[in-house]
């Protein structure tokens, strides 16, 4: 196929629009999709039930710098009934990974607390695996007044 | 940057077999790798990658920490104590380096 000039400039022309529209098709759908990615590796392709697990957030964060976060998982801590860890991801970070736990019998209880980075208004997921396989997850919409990842 | 300083507490004593709180806290900036300086460089990722706490010589909790961990990265957690012993908090820095404390618990 032989091209002349206008051709091609049209050509980039409606490829430039479509990879803008590409990038606004929904930006919170996509970052969910990525979230989702993500949960998937972390899970082995299981998806997550819920309940077991409940995930602590503020409801508005007014730093997004140090927005702390705690998360607990029932259990008994021993035998099969065993959490074997907690990944954190936040869906609107640049980089969704927030932090994994990785609990052992020792812990005697499955729950950690800590402090993580927001950029901006989001959804905070917390995903267990437990040692029988099974997974669980909760989401909290925390919005955030000042966002915490520099720029 | 100065050195890093861990802060831990943990309960002086403890009966066997109980479950405690354990608090960390280390001095640390966790810079991301998204901020830019004056010039518009990015200025490079330097991050605490890596907790880990152990109970005479056994594992009780870990932690992979991402950028998105806060300065000054605080942890939270629980851990069983069936005997007197010491507690082990170990960081792991991007660089390599490695920040460790201990901490003993008596049984009542």
């Amino acid at each position: 196929m032989k091209l002349d000039r206008r051709q091609v400039l049209g050509l980039t022309a409606g490829a430039a629009v479509f990879a803008v529209a590409g990038i606004r098709v929904n930006p919170a759908s996509a970052a969910a999709e990525e979230t989702k990615k993500q949960v998937m590796e972390f899970t082995g392709g299981k998806e997550p039930a819920s309940g077991k697990i409940t995930l602590k957030a503020p409801e508005i964060a007014e730093n997004g710098n140090t927005v702390p976060i705690s998360v607990s998982v029932e259990s008994a801590m021993s035998g099969d009934d065993m959490v074997e860890s907690v990944m954190i991801l936040a869906e609107g970070n640049p980089n969704p990974d927030v932090a994994t736990f990785h609990f052992t019998e020792m812990s005697g209880e499955a729950s950690a607390t800590t402090r993580m980075r927001l950029a901006k208004t989001q959804n905070v997921v917390a995903v267990a695996k437990m040692k029988d396989g099974s997974v669980y997850s909760d989401t909290r919409l925390v919005k955030v007044t000042i966002g915490g990842c520099g720029g | 940057m100065a050195k890093a300083k861990p802060r831990v507490k943990v309960p002086k004593s403890a009966k066997a077999g109980d479950v405690i709180t354990i608090k960390t806290l280390i001095s640390h900036k966790m810079e991301s790798g998204q901020r830019k300086d004056k010039a518009g460089k990015v200025i490079p990722r330097k991050i605490i990658n890596k907790f880990t706490c152990e109970f005479n010589g056994t594992r009780v909790f870990g932690c992979d920490i991402d950028p998105a961990i806060s300065a000054n990265p605080y942890l939270e957690f629980t851990a069983k104590v069936p005997e007197a012993g010491e507690f082990k908090f170990t960081w792991v820095d991007d660089d390599g380096s490695v920040y460790e404390t201990s901490k003993k618990i008596e049984v009542k």
